[in-house]
């Protein structure tokens, strides 16, 4: 791969501060010209091609290969399967810390989910190895399918999501249940998801003796690094990752997932460099899903609109070898005040590949059904949607008590409404038409999403030219982290963006923590903040310590650092550049390390989360039931905002998954067999262009001096919740017909007219 | 993959003797047959490659009046082809509404009429397919179905045929012609594909070898002009199979409907020519009762073949609002969001 040369651009030149400059991606040209290289752009002399035979049952064992046939076909090299594989230096269904899932690594003859690997095929041309792997023409011992949502005896899991517990309880609801003027009893249904980056899993490896090479995606690159030390017994020294941009991961890169370590090993079978990449199919299955739920709402209110009680239950599904349980209900803890809540969770096992982090996990499936089920409220109650949030609004976290480190969220709902033009909205359903007689509707939906922080590290440098260079094993995965990290670290070190060289994306830089949570850019971001003043500070000793310095004796906390100079504090006259401290000073270099943290002391007092409101417009149809999103406005207050143009983009992209979480998307599963029927994307539908309507998005004002350093809370996964919720608001407003099953299908609108 | 041999003739007699060998197939532009290969779907022997057949990507009107369309015009070019879009608006925006932009420049006119169901177990090689695997049985049956057909099926088969193209076509009578082993013939593009009865693998009139090389309008379709939509109902905007569609064609004359033409899309195994309900039209005045008649009329046979009984329901009502905007008159300019029930949606840029 060509060293990464992001720090020429003239159109980034600029003066002043970085951060909140509307950057365009520094990688975007590269990306326009494809020159970009992604991990399967890759090929090192000798490479030979891998392709994976997966299961077409979900449950039962392959009691033959036909390896012989695949040998025999011109260009294959070898077969790998359980009798003949490279062996690991551990099991793989050991869960040595709670961040590695069980994963299928050809350990046995056991199909546990449909596209399972049960094999690889390498050979000398990507076409010889598809069709080796096709001739191996398993048979298996076949065992009833466990699918859906009543697949067996329900149980409510240890956990939910990443350590939460299963079921959360704040005073009493069956008694503010009792007590309540108005209640509702709904329960709504999400389907199962697929991430469906748009680029594949891929892998390249290449081992050389007990070193080993690979390009992969990872949103992880450190616990990556990790797990593949431990799969293979070598030291992490030995390994290194190349993972410059990820064409999305959604969730589904974050940890490591069995198909690129099947390529690992297909590379030490063969002794030669290899290549893995999933086929669109093979993406439903080994590498994560966002699990269907069934959630049931029961609603209480007093006789003026006040919540009297809130209980969410979820039930989902997860593998029948591994835990991960969507956390739908957790969604209801955060954003409306009552005096009872109750959110609980049960599960059952199915034979799929292990449910995941999926772009919001929770917050998405749980905001959907929340969102609607506040709007049956508000509706039985005769009030206005939005006026009935505003009514039940939450002053402290309601589940805690805590109170918020910052919420503009009325200010979201505000400007949000303002702008959409919400107050003109008739209460009743079905109200609306536009000039050709379809019906109008519109929707509102409260986004929330907790504004998380990990661990990370990074490394500061000043040179004597007067340069600066940041170093994090960041990770960019569309969402423009080599742009707005670099924007924080310019920032950090007082210099120009165009005078710091910005390194990520490898896994011998300092470890960024997971680009997950909608954590990325204020857990890299503090790491470098904290680098940069860490190096600034020695920077800084050189100067006030030294006679000769205009700067002697400033004092560390009387200097500041900008465009290259540290400027006495108290005394703007007197400075002194970067390169004349150095050169003085005989160093080519100081050097600094600066680590990014959550604030432990900060979570205990305060609530942490970033909050929006949205509103959207639809049309039916009348007749015929096809919905259109003809308008979109989403408010969004999530603290600091570094780059607002890339914000945006992540915002737009989150309310489009919204819409699509709504109206489109869903893996349809045979029943019997437990197969995906439309694992492609001519069939598995997200919005098109088309579907898209005029998105506006408003980034209102939040300081919050709590979650970090910079007043970061993130913005990768809010969007889509509150965005789901709006449209399916908007689709009843326009119909009268509740739908509480996702996506929104014609034939449910067709029903009544 | 499994290798094939690739063959490019330099005629259509060339063309079709290597078409006529076991295990050949003919590739046009291949949008739809390198899906199903690379699917192991369909595993040809031999690809006979017909796009740099000579004199087949002609759009011309004949001195009768038909108009002849050389199997190989690409769907773009032929929707965008200003005469043809004037004279036969329903066709053009049928084929505007089909897949996206990228295929449209590439599928050509033969390879959409060939095109395969879109059945997802017809696609799932695990899967029972009477039409990938004669007499293997159908999973579709009892399975995911709920955009399968409701007209024609068979116990054997419930797959439908997913084009747009076909369905103006057929209702305005299109004759296909085709160059096989005895040389040239023509049929009804009604009578080209077949309803699956007992044998869904069965799905056209050609014989081994049969090449189409030209579908033509006989000169009565460009009669119709005035007042033919096609409208199509699918679950996103753009990039999406019909659930339902319906292609409408009235000759008006003196207020009253003269003679109509009704055809439906992914109801069943063919598109599905409506001739009982064009004959309730005929002579009718174009109002919505008899529109509504004639819908009753050309669902009368319908039942669901799974869980798609609202299909029948929608597509009765897709029939009336064809016909309802067949008669308020074709649009001067084909619509952004072609066939949409958006289309008249303002602001809307180009599906």
């Amino acid at each position: 791969m060509p060293e990464l040369n992001l720090t020429s651009a003239p159109a980034h030149l600029r003066h002043g501060s970085s951060i909140g400059q509307p950057l365009t991606r520094r990688d975007g040209v590269l990306k326009v010209k494809g020159q970009a290289t992604y991990a399967a752009d890759n090929h090192p002399p000798g490479m030979l091609f891998a392709v994976m035979a997966v299961s077409s049952i979900a449950h039962g064992r392959v009691t033959s290969l036909d390896v012989a046939a695949a040998k025999r076909h011109p260009g294959v090299v070898d077969v790998m399967t359980p009798d003949h594989k490279p062996q690991l230096a551990i099991d793989p269904e050991i869960k040595t810390n709670p961040f590695v899932f069980r994963m299928e690594v050809l350990q046995s003859n056991e199909v546990r989910y449909a596209n399972q690997p049960i094999a690889v095929v390498i050979a000398e041309t990507l076409e010889a190895a598809t069709e080796g792997a096709l001739l191996l023409a398993p048979r298996y011992e076949v065992l009833p399918a466990l699918v859906g949502l009543d697949a067996g005896e329900s149980f409510v899991p240890p956990v939910v999501g990443v350590g939460n517990p299963a079921e959360n309880t704040h005073g009493d609801v069956e008694a503010g249940l009792a007590s309540a003027d108005k209640k509702i009893e709904v329960t709504y249904e999400t389907p199962p998801q697929y991430h469906n980056a748009m680029e594949p899993h891929a892998i390249v490896a290449a081992w050389d003796g007990d070193r080993l090479q690979i390009d992969m995606p990872t949103q992880g690159l450190m616990l990556s690094l990790a797990r593949v030390a431990e799969l293979f017994g070598i030291a992490p020294d030995k390994i290194h990752i190349r993972s410059p941009f990820l064409g999305g991961g959604f969730g589904s890169k974050g940890l490591m997932a069995g198909p690129p370590v099947l390529g690992i090993m297909a590379a030490k079978l063969v002794g030669k460099p290899v290549k893995l990449v999933l086929r669109r199919e093979q993406m439903y299955g080994p590498v994560g899903h966002r699990a269907p739920t069934r959630q049931r709402l029961r609603i209480g209110t007093d006789a003026e609109g006040r919540l009297t009680a809130l209980d969410h239950h979820a039930r989902t599904v997860s593998s029948t070898f591994d835990d991960f349980y969507e956390p739908a209900a957790d969604a209801s803890h955060t954003l409306y005040v009552a005096p009872a809540i109750r959110t609980s969770h049960d599960a059952v096992r199915v034979n799929t590949g292990t449910p995941l982090f999926m772009r919001a996990p929770g917050e998405a499936t749980g905001s959907i059904a929340l969102e609607s089920a506040i709007d049956e409220m508000a509706w039985a109650c005769g009030m206005d949607p939005l006026a009935f949030r505003l009514k039940n609004y939450a002053e402290v976290e309601p589940i805690t008590g805590k109170p918020f480190s910052s919420k503009a969220l009325r200010a979201c709902y505000d400007q949000g409404a303002a702008r959409f033009g919400w107050a003109k909205r008739p209460l009743q359903p079905r109200q609306m038409r536009d000039d050709d007689g379809l019906l109008v509707g519109w929707g509102v939906g409260t986004a929330t999403f907790p504004a998380l922080m990990f661990q990370a590290e990074a490394r500061a440098a000043i040179r004597r030219d007067g340069t600066g260079a940041m170093e994090i094993g960041a990770h960019d995965m569309g969402q423009g982290a080599w742009t707005a990290l670099a924007q924080i670290a310019a920032d950090a070190v007082g210099l120009d963006i165009d005078r710091v060289t910005f390194k990520a994306g490898t896994s011998d830089l300092p470890d960024a923590g997971i680009a997950g949570g909608s954590a990325h850019t204020a857990t890299a971001g503090a790491a470098i903040h904290s680098a940069g003043a860490a190096v600034i500070a020695k920077l800084a000793d050189l100067a006030t310590n030294d006679e000769r310095s205009p700067l002697f004796g400033a004092g560390n906390a009387g200097v500041i650092a900008r465009d290259g100079k540290l400027i006495r504090r108290d005394d703007e006259s007197r400075s002194e550049s970067y390169t004349e401290i150095l050169a003085r000073a005989g160093v080519a270099e100081v050097e600094a390390r600066g680590t990014g943290a959550p604030n432990p002391a900060a979570m205990e007092e305060y609530a942490m989360h970033a909050h929006g409101a949205v509103f959207a417009e639809v049309k039916v149809d009348p007749e015929l039931g096809q919905i259109r999103v003809s308008r979109m406005v989403g408010a969004f207050a999530a603290g600091r905002i570094v780059n607002p143009h890339l914000v945006k983009s992540q915002l737009f992209g989150g309310m489009i998954w919204g819409m699509s979480f709504a109206l489109h998307e869903e893996a349809i599963t045979d029943r019997r067999s437990g197969r995906i029927m439309n694992a492609n994307l001519g069939e598995y539908h997200i919005p098109v262009n088309a579907d898209v309507p005029p998105l506006d998005v408003i980034t209102v004002e939040e300081h919050d001096p709590h979650v970090n350093a910079l007043g970061i809370k993130g913005v990768g996964e809010i969007g889509i919740t509150g965005s789901a919720g709006a449209v399916a608001n908007a689709v009843w407003h326009a119909t009268g017909v509740r739908v509480r099953r996702f996506p929104i299908r014609i034939e449910e609108l067709l029903a009544q007219r | 993959m499994k290798q094939f041999d690739y063959v490019r003739p330099a005629t259509v007699a060339e063309a079709v003797a290597a078409a006529a060998q076991p295990g050949a197939v003919y590739l046009a532009a291949g949008t739809n047959l390198l899906d199903l290969m690379k699917g192991n779907i369909s595993r040809p022997d031999l690809l006979v490659d017909v796009t740099h057949l000579d004199g087949l990507d002609g759009i011309e009107r004949l001195a009768d009046g038909s108009l002849r369309i050389g199997a190989l015009v690409s769907n773009a070019d032929l929707a965008h082809d200003a005469e043809f879009a004037k004279a036969y608006p329903a066709v053009a925006e049928a084929l505007l509404s089909g897949a996206s932009a990228q295929l449209r420049n590439a599928a050509t006119v033969g390879g959409n009429l060939l095109q395969r169901t879109r059945c997802a177990y017809f696609y799932d090689t695990a899967s029972r397919c009477n039409k990938r695997e004669p007499g293997s049985g159908c999973d579709a049956r009892d399975g995911e179905n709920r955009t399968h057909a409701v007209l024609g099926w068979s116990e054997s088969c419930i797959a439908t045929h997913p084009s747009d193209f076909c369905v103006p076509l057929v209702a305005l009578d299109a004759i296909v012609e085709i160059e096989g082993k005895n040389g040239r013939r023509e049929i009804a593009l009604d009578e080209l594909h077949r309803l699956p009865g007992n044998t869904p693998e069965r799905e056209s009139a050609l014989e081994p070898g049969d090449l189409i090389v030209a579908v033509r309008l006989p000169p009565a379709a460009r009669g119709f002009a005035p007042h033919a939509r096609y409208l199509k109902v699918r679950e996103r905007t753009s990039y999406a199979f019909a659930i339902v569609s319906a292609a409408a064609a009235l000759r008006v004359e003196n207020g009253k409907i003269a003679e109509a033409r009704l055809a439906l899309g992914g109801v069943a195994a063919k598109p599905w020519r409506a001739r009982a309900a064009e004959e309730v039209l005929s002579g009718s005045a174009p109002t919505a009762d008899a529109f509504q008649e004639a819908a009753s009329c050309a669902l009368a046979d319908a039942k669901p073949s799974g869980d798609n009984s609202y299909k029948i329901e929608l597509a009765r009502r897709i029939v009336v609002r064809a016909l309802t905007l067949a008669a308020a008159g074709t649009p001067a300019r084909i619509p952004a969001l072609p066939a949409s029930p958006f289309a008249s949606t303002s602001g809307a840029m180009h599906a």
